[in-house]
């Protein structure tokens, strides 16, 4: 079960690839499950040309530590990858990867869906937009 | 000693994002915010942590804790 906060851009299929191939697991797992999230140039109707992703170091950590926990108590999950990206972004850029591994679909795809939501809701990260005006504002919907 | 973080736009408010105070009696979160802000009330929607795990504002502090106040999270 990992954890990993980047401040620089990330490519997730790459990171889904050198986790695989480092997990003892070949054989095991039936079900890979996949979530990532990615910058959109567009918000609330409005033009962004880049955002910058805050967070609050230690406790993001620690907070998503629990959410992978308490998914262990719902699902047989074999493994999970959670990264999320912090500093300045661009569009097209990924922000965040979930990613799960089970030996059936069931728990990878609930797992992962779970793994999300549990952190949109409490991992302590906070984006605020740049808009293609150059004006600056705190994201407040968490869509 | 106690620390107080501030975080996003809460930081951005107050100006500031650590304050450091020594307390000499019982508090809670809500009454530590009152004391180092007693201009400003405690927003509604502000979310509270004590060594980075979510608590309510009726918390009670002790020395070497570490209070987080921050808006609503955005992540994902």
């Amino acid at each position: 079960m990992t954890v990993k906060i980047c401040d620089v851009a990330f490519e997730p299929f790459v990171e889904i690839q050198n986790f695989q191939h480092e997990l003892a697991l070949n054989g095991k797992f039936g079900a890979t499950s996949i979530f990532i999230g990615t910058m959109r140039d567009f918000n609330e109707g409005d033009n962004v040309q880049a955002m910058t992703l805050e967070h609050y170091d230690g406790m993001t950590q620690k907070q998503l530590t629990k959410i992978i926990a308490a998914a262990k108590t719902q699902w047989q999950i074999l493994d999970c990858l959670i990264v999320h990206r912090v500093g300045k972004i661009l569009p097209n850029e990924p922000i965040v990867l979930v990613s799960v591994w089970s030996a059936h679909r069931n728990e990878a795809f609930e797992a992962c869906r779970y793994l999300m939501e549990e952190l949109k809701a409490n991992a302590p990260f906070w984006k605020l937009e740049k808009l293609a005006t150059s004006q600056t504002r705190w994201v407040l919907k968490n869509h | 000693m106690i620390t107080l973080r501030y975080f996003a736009s809460l930081r951005e408010l107050l100006g500031h994002s650590t304050v450091q105070l020594d307390i000499f009696e019982p508090h809670t979160v809500l009454s530590v915010w009152k004391l180092v802000n007693p201009d400003f009330e405690l927003p509604e929607n502000v979310l509270t942590a004590v060594n980075m795990d979510y608590v309510l504002p009726s918390h009670v502090v002790k020395n070497g804790d570490e209070i987080a106040f921050f808006p609503p999270v955005t992540g994902g």
